[in-house]
């Protein structure tokens, strides 16, 4: 069905639908997985002042983060 | 020492946009031969120059005006765009790796493109259908080498250099591309799709720290030992999805 709305609108949905499926896309956990790790290491660092806490969680959550998409994802491709 | 920091960084920022350069301008001439094909040349070639104009046009004005923005601000907020970005073209890549996700192939995209595009009523000066596919293939597959551009090239304050390696990725494959005319099937998309997501991901992890103000120990080199480290957890995860895959299979 084509979209009959004025075309700045169009623009700005278009916009914003490119930078949902370019962000949160099909791994919607991700997406949230990175603002959970940004708010605990931005604690550790800003808040409580621990350098080196701060930059061996980062990418130590990160990896966790996606160790869990990807059992997610296995999980899922082995239901189908 | 300096040297060494600053080559560090500049040969991981070069490799980064020029491999992801190079991946979506495949996907892109894969796109645009379909049409081409299919539809005739010339408005596919004014579509691609359109999308390519406009592209050009973003970067020249997005770019400048993100090096007014606070360095801080800017730094966090490019390397959570880039370690969402960058996990997720690792996970993707690593399912591929272990045979949980079909491999990217280009024979198939082809197909797929050929087969939306009706060749009927193609008599037209201008065939608004070509345009607008090659326009848009080029230009969506072009925002995320921009995305790349952007980011990587202004958080290093080096957007010259950047756009740059793009471009020369960018007319590579085109050259490619036309010299064989055909989609490139062969190019091992799958690799260079894990070495971008490395990339990215350790620029992401860096950046990201770097906006909330955590010191490196060793300064830009730290970006090496984290594609050091992404690289190692990468080829594990492929090793265990495969084990875990095997062993499941075997079970049922």
């Amino acid at each position: 069905m084509s979209d009959r709305s004025p075309w700045p609108l169009r623009i700005v949905k278009g916009f914003a639908r490119f930078w949902w499926d370019f962000l949160v896309g099909d791994t919607p956990e991700l997406f949230v997985a990175v603002l959970v790790v940004v708010g605990l290491v931005a604690l550790c660092r800003i808040v409580w002042q621990l350098n080196v806490l701060a930059l061996v969680a980062l990418p130590l959550l990160c990896m966790a983060a996606l160790g869990v998409s990807l059992g997610r994802a296995q999980r899922t491709s082995r239901e189908k | 020492m300096i040297a060494t920091t600053v080559s560090s960084g500049v040969a991981v920022l070069v490799v980064a946009v020029f491999l992801t350069s190079c991946v979506e301008m495949v996907e892109a001439l894969t796109i645009v031969l379909a049409v081409g094909h299919t539809r005739g040349w010339r408005s596919c070639f004014e579509g691609v120059v359109a999308a390519l104009g406009a592209l050009v046009v973003l970067v020249a004005v997005v770019g400048p005006a993100l090096v007014r923005v606070p360095l801080a601000t800017l730094h966090l907020v490019i390397g959570i765009i880039l370690l969402i970005f960058g996990m997720q073209w690792l996970r993707k890549a690593i399912l591929r790796s272990s045979g949980l996700k079909e491999m990217s192939d280009e024979d198939v995209r082809y197909q797929k493109t050929v087969a939306s595009l009706d060749a009927s009523d193609v008599t037209k000066s201008r065939d608004q259908v070509a345009f607008v596919v090659a326009f848009k293939g080029v230009f969506l597959e072009g925002l995320e080498v921009v995305i790349a551009v952007i980011t990587l090239g202004t958080s290093a304050h080096r957007l010259g250099l950047a756009a740059l390696v793009a471009s020369v990725a960018v007319v590579l494959v085109a050259v490619v591309g036309a010299l064989v005319s055909k989609q490139l099937t062969n190019v091992p998309e799958n690799a260079m799709k894990m070495g971008v997501g490395i990339m990215l991901t350790s620029y992401g992890t860096f950046w990201t720290g770097e906006g909330l103000k955590v010191r490196w120990p060793g300064g830009d080199v730290e970006l090496l030992v984290l594609v050091g480290i992404y690289l190692v957890v990468t080829w594990l995860f492929v090793a265990v999805l495969r084990r875990r895959d095997s062993v499941l299979e075997v079970a049922s």
